[in-house]
């Protein structure tokens, strides 16, 4: 029954980085901006359940999405917002920056050592599988975020209106839409999104110290470039394909220690055969 | 008073000067063309009028309030909108999905129902390609969705910058009765063309653009009648 274990694992781990990895696509696509600071955000969000979680779990996970939207509309607002339409260098130096200040801040405020919780949510049997309730909940709530938010991107006018954007900013200003407005949306939604993710991954490693999103962080990046940056389905498959991969080597014990190697060595390998990613697509002009 | 009124525009690319203290005045009603050659700064009016650019010195006045400091959504609100040189459509949108965008300023549900269905009537291919992704249309369709989409946000002014760029002739003859139906449906029209002929002969006034400078102004037969107009920009 390994294989089920696997894929349960794959799907958990994946269905994570998915959802972080949404949260680069997304900026990526309509703010034209690596956000790297995005993983910090993850940070962010694990202290915010940590400080409330003895008060109840459910508090810690609300204040935890609050706290991460509230962060991600000061960065942009105070730190990528002025860099509009600056080189974008400037812009990628400047998100390493913020990312480096929010662990810092964690440092100093917080402490470099790590703080944890205790969690447990039991067990569930489902024939000769032992499946743990957290692994289930995370994958449940992976599909039902990605669900809601293929949903909001298509149906509703502010979706539309980010896809316009993330295709021809001049155009969608042309339409009247406030661009400076949907970029502010996106990183709302992409600070919510790795909230939910710090939920899922202070629950698994009960664990946070000031680089607790970095991994995850850059994995997620990974996943988003090798389902194609810029496209939401893109991230889903790209998360889904690493989480894969981990749970693989994961059940393979002489190759586990080198898990993060053969992830990143798929990362290239993908880019080298397909350096659009699986679902990125180049733009052709119609004349 | 003038609907739209641009007075001493200069416009900077870095160093180097785009426009050259350009004047001029499209009136309530009217069509009015700007004509010029590749590279004459004909673009870069239009995009300095919406705020997509800004100019670096001058005015711009929008029925008598001055907007150069206002941003483009902001602009596209009071009733001004642009179908952009290549049409530029959302590729990745369906034909459908387009045309909402285009009434994206708009709360009339009502009125935004009525002018889809003009809009079909009108356009009877964007009608049976409804559902279809934008980016799969011809070159021909898709000016006629880029249009459609301008005028879903219902302006009182509409500019065209190179509507007939790249089309076949039956194509821009199309085109150009399009313009001129929305003009009778009484929306003003700034237009701005290579196709000196045929826009000068919808044209109320047109002003000619050579290097950045207005060096010509006149009604519309005036123009056609010029014998420099006629070799510089009508093909002898």
């Amino acid at each position: 029954m390994d294989f089920i274990t696997m894929i349960i694992n794959g799907l958990s781990i994946g269905g994570t980085y998915a959802i972080i990895a949404l949260g680069y696509t997304m900026v990526y696509g309509i703010a034209k901006m690596l956000n790297f600071a995005h993983g910090d955000i993850i940070m962010v969000g694990g202290y915010t359940i940590v400080l409330f979680f003895p008060i109840s779990p459910v508090v810690g996970i609300i204040a935890s999405v609050i706290f991460c939207v509230i962060v991600g509309i000061v960065v942009e607002k105070s730190a990528y917002k002025p860099l509009r339409g600056a080189s974008p260098l400037a812009v990628l130096i400047t998100a390493i920056g913020v990312s480096k200040l929010l662990q810092s801040a964690a440092q100093i405020f917080i402490g470099s050592e790590s703080k944890g919780i205790t969690v447990n949510l039991g067990e569930i049997k489902m024939g000769s599988v032992k499946i743990s309730v957290l692994t289930l909940i995370t994958i449940l709530c992976s599909i039902a975020v990605m669900v809601a938010l293929t949903l909001f991107v298509k149906y509703t006018k502010t979706g539309r209106a980010m896809i316009a954007v993330s295709e021809d900013r001049g155009a969608a200003q042309l339409m009247g839409i406030n661009v400076n407005f949907i970029i502010m949306i996106t990183f709302i939604i992409g600070s919510a999104l790795a909230a939910v993710a710090s939920v899922f991954l202070v629950f698994k490693i009960q664990d946070v110290g000031p680089i607790f999103g970095a991994m995850p962080g850059i994995k997620a990046f990974a996943a988003a470039v090798i389902g194609g940056i810029g496209s939401i389905p893109g991230a889903m498959v790209g998360g889904v394909v690493l989480g894969f991969i981990e749970a693989v080597c994961g059940m393979i014990p002489p190759i586990t220690p080198y898990t993060d190697a053969i992830e990143f060595a798929i990362l290239i390998i993908v880019l080298l055969v397909k350096p659009t990613g699986f679902l990125g697509k180049k733009r052709r002009e119609k004349v | 008073m003038a609907l739209l009124e641009v007075k001493n525009l200069d416009v900077h690319y870095g160093v180097i000067q785009a426009i050259k203290n350009i004047s001029f005045e499209v009136n309530e009603g009217e069509i009015v063309t700007l004509i010029g050659a590749n590279g004459a700064g004909k673009t870069t009016t239009m995009q300095s009028i919406m705020g997509l650019i800004h100019p670096s010195r001058g005015e711009i006045y929008y029925n008598g309030q001055k907007i150069n400091n206002i941003p483009s959504h902001k602009i596209v609100k009071m009733g001004m909108t642009q179908v952009p040189e290549g049409r530029r459509i959302f590729s990745e949108l369906t034909v459908y999905e387009n045309l909402v965008m285009g009434a994206y300023t708009r709360k009339d549900k009502d009125g935004i129902e009525k002018d889809f269905k003009d809009i079909y009537a009108l356009f009877p291919r964007l009608e049976e390609r409804k559902n279809q992704i934008a980016g799969t249309l011809s070159g021909g369709e898709q000016q006629m969705l880029a249009m459609g989409r301008a005028i879903m946000s219902k302006p009182k002014l509409l500019m065209l910058d190179e509507p007939s760029m790249g089309l076949s002739p039956l194509l821009v003859d199309q085109v150009f009765e399009i313009i001129k139906h929305f003009h009778s449906l009484g929306t003003t029209i700034l237009l701005v063309e290579q196709n000196a002929n045929k826009s000068l002969a919808i044209s109320d006034r047109a002003y000619v653009l050579k290097n950045g400078e207005i060096v010509r102004a006149g009604t519309g037969a005036e123009l056609l009648a010029n014998d420099e107009i006629k070799k510089d920009y009508l093909g002898g």
